[in-house]
């Protein structure tokens, strides 16, 4: 489904290279984690695939189901099925959520073709799943994240995730600021999307998170570089060691 | 030396080409004094501080810059609403396009029948409360306009109305030179609302004067749009007694030049006054809001909010005062006047200010300038919504602040509406 190869990125405005040839495939209805120090690239990757500026790609593609990512814009990736999940979701004063859903919802619907959802059918799915997420009426109203806490960010992340239903989703550090009640809900929202149809990359320092999210493949990445990889005990092995032991194995 | 060539006074050159309409005694006594007004104090210049930064010339001289009659599909605003029309043509009321004033069942009239009257209840505000507002700050248009003008309406409501009164303001001649003057009196419990809007002339040099009683309400919405040559100077002059409530929101979007004052006074405890305005200017696009909002009772609230959207070389001018009378304790006063400029050739000038002569008062402003949230932007792209989409959502959100302050919701959302029907025309 995802499919990326020797990806080379540097930042646009100083001459730095961050990205050192990634490689990385994801399929289908599996779960893909990345865990790696700061400053490995980890962020930096989930911005490139979906199409934040100021990134330059110097060499290698990103593919998502054979279409060519890096020559879309943000948006276009977004209706061609590609999600991110922000680390530090943004706040929007002014836009009320619901509208912002629902303009979102409708955007991705126009682009691919489909008919636009009507104001009746988008808010009775909206309201169901904001209820499993325990997004209450009034989150749904106020304007988008403005004066949210933490959770209710991430919740609300999730939220537009089962609403626009990507095929391809990558959750950037979703765990962070995130007490265990709030990271067991957020945890249960992504499940409840996992489906045979569907891809996630998940990315995230801590193993804690894939207690919830249960991954199918681990990444080690480092220095702008995929250094390992393996299933999910390598996980608890960073967790149990550290970096470092995976770190000086690898170079 | 020989004779110096004899300087010409702009103010006498422009009252030569005005000729004081024929009205009735007190007509003509308040005419004559507003004229003596507005020779004592000259028409602005250039060095005048209060037109720092907007040029008057063009408002002022004698001769009017034509200003094409601008035609497009859109409907024009408030279309679909109920409400009570009365239109002007190039300034001039148009009985014909109008609803019928004698069937309204208000007391409303065009102005020179409200003159021709020896006794007139509109008497004791004609250029009254213009008067007031003359001090501390000279506003010679104002009293220019209330020396000449052509005509207008005056309108009393004695309990609330429930149909807004509507001014539909035409241009049809390309050089057509304005001067409309309206008296608004809401009494004790009454309420009422007005609608104004469209080109009305080339040049518009508008007053209106509203003395919202104790307990009474005023509100107001007006659309300044269209004909993007048009020029225009109005002035509101509010007087709110104890517990009345004012409330003001203009959009103006198009327009070489376009200045906006409003003063009001609160001189009634528990008064409240609103004034907002939210702005869109694409190229040689001048608009100024001028405010003066003077606290002269306890316990008064007054909120000003002005946001203003420019881009091409637009330029925004706002001048906000806040003026605490001593005794106006308790006083909430809050303004704010922010500009999105959405590229580096626009400006936005502001000369926010307070003067407090209380001591337990709250009063608050704040202004600035900034460009789109590339990081909302982005968010709003990584969701699927194309750039241009984004962009004027994020332009409305600005916007939203000042048009929320207009309290009736069906106004609200027709004012949203054409905020963005505009945006979409005017994508690059």
């Amino acid at each position: 489904m995802l499919e990326i190869k020797n990806l080379h990125v540097k930042l646009e405005e100083e001459d730095k290279q961050i990205l050192k040839g990634v490689d990385l495939t994801v399929e289908a209805g599996k779960v893909h984690a990345i865990m790696g120090p700061n400053g490995s690239g980890k962020s930096t990757l989930s911005y490139v695939l979906s199409g934040r500026d100021g990134y330059e790609v110097t060499a290698g593609s990103a593919h998502l189901d054979g279409e060519d990512l890096l020559e879309m814009e943000a948006e276009e990736r977004a209706a061609a099925g590609l999600f991110l999940a922000f680390q530090y979701p943004v706040e929007i004063p002014g836009v009320g959520n619901m509208t912002f859903l629902r303009t979102a919802v409708n955007a991705q619907r126009k682009a691919r073709g489909q008919e636009e959802m009507s104001a009746t059918e988008f808010l009775k799915v909206v309201r169901e799943k904001a209820k499993t997420l325990k997004i209450d009426a009034d989150m749904l109203k106020r304007p988008v994240n403005v004066g949210f806490s933490g959770g209710e960010k991430k919740r609300n992340e999730i939220l537009q995730m089962a609403m626009l239903e990507p095929k391809m989703c990558i959750l950037d550090e979703t765990d962070s600021g995130l007490d265990v009640d709030a990271m067991k809900l957020v945890s249960e929202g992504v499940n409840a999307l996992r489906d045979a149809g569907r891809g996630f990359l998940v990315i995230t320092h801590y193993q804690r998170l894939l207690d919830h999210i249960k991954p199918d493949v681990v990444h080690i990445m480092a220095n702008g570089r995929i250094v390992k990889t393996g299933g999910p005990e390598l996980a608890l092995e960073v967790e149990n060691n550290g970096y470092a032991d995976i770190l000086g194995e690898a170079v | 030396m020989a004779d110096l060539a004899v300087k010409s006074d702009p103010t006498e050159d422009r009252l030569a080409a005005l000729t004081m309409p024929s009205c009735g005694a007190w007509g003509r006594a308040v005419r004559e004094a507003a004229l003596a007004r507005l020779r004592s104090m000259g028409l602005p210049g250039r060095r005048d501080e209060y037109w720092k930064y907007t040029r008057p010339d063009t408002l002022t001289q004698a001769n009017v810059v034509p200003a094409a009659v601008f035609q497009n599909d859109e409907l024009p605003p408030f279309e679909g609403l109920e409400r009570l029309k009365l239109v002007f043509v190039d300034g001039v009321f148009d009985a014909d396009a109008s609803d019928d004033l004698a069937e309204t069942g208000l007391e409303i009239e065009r102005l020179e029948t409200a003159m021709a009257q020896d006794i007139h209840w509109a008497k004791d505000l004609y250029g009254v409360l213009e008067t007031n507002g003359q001090t501390p700050v000279a506003r010679p248009l104002a009293a220019l306009n209330s020396a000449y003008a052509s005509d207008g309406i005056v309108l009393r409501v004695t309990a609330p109305v429930a149909r807004p009164i509507s001014m539909i303001y035409r241009h049809e001649n390309p050089n057509s030179d304005a001067i409309l003057h309206h008296v608004i009196k809401v009494e004790k419990g009454a309420s009422v609302s007005v609608l104004e809007n469209g080109p009305a002339a080339a040049r518009l040099n508008k007053v209106m004067e509203v003395d919202v009683a104790d307990g009474a309400a005023f509100h107001h919405v007006r659309a300044q749009g269209r004909d993007h040559e048009r020029r225009a100077a109005t002035h509101i002059f509010a007087r709110l007694g104890t517990e009345s409530r004012f409330k003001s929101f203009t959009m103006t979007v198009n327009g070489v030049l376009t200045r906006n004052e409003c003063v009001i006074e609160l001189l009634g405890d528990n008064a409240q006054a609103h004034v907002a305005g939210a702005a869109l200017g694409d190229g040689d696009f001048h608009h100024d809001d001028t405010v003066f909002i003077t606290h002269d009772a306890v316990n008064c609230e007054s909120r000003q909010v002005f946001k203003k959207v420019l881009r091409n070389g637009a330029t925004g001018v706002f001048q906000g005062k806040i003026l605490v009378k001593p005794g106006a304790q308790k006083t909430d006063g809050y303004q704010i006047s922010q500009s999105l400029l959405l590229d580096e050739d626009s400006n936005f000038l502001a000369k926010p200010e307070l003067e407090i002569y209380a001591d337990d008062v709250a009063c608050s402003h704040g202004s600035t300038s900034g460009a789109i949230d590339d990081d909302a932007l982005f968010y709003l792209r990584s969701r699927g919504v194309p750039l241009a989409d984004a962009q004027d959502l994020l332009v409305l959100a600005f916007l939203a602040e000042a048009v929320d302050e207009i309290e009736d919701e069906d106004l609200r959302e027709h004012v949203s509406a054409r905020l963005s029907g505009w945006l979409e025309r005017h994508r690059s």
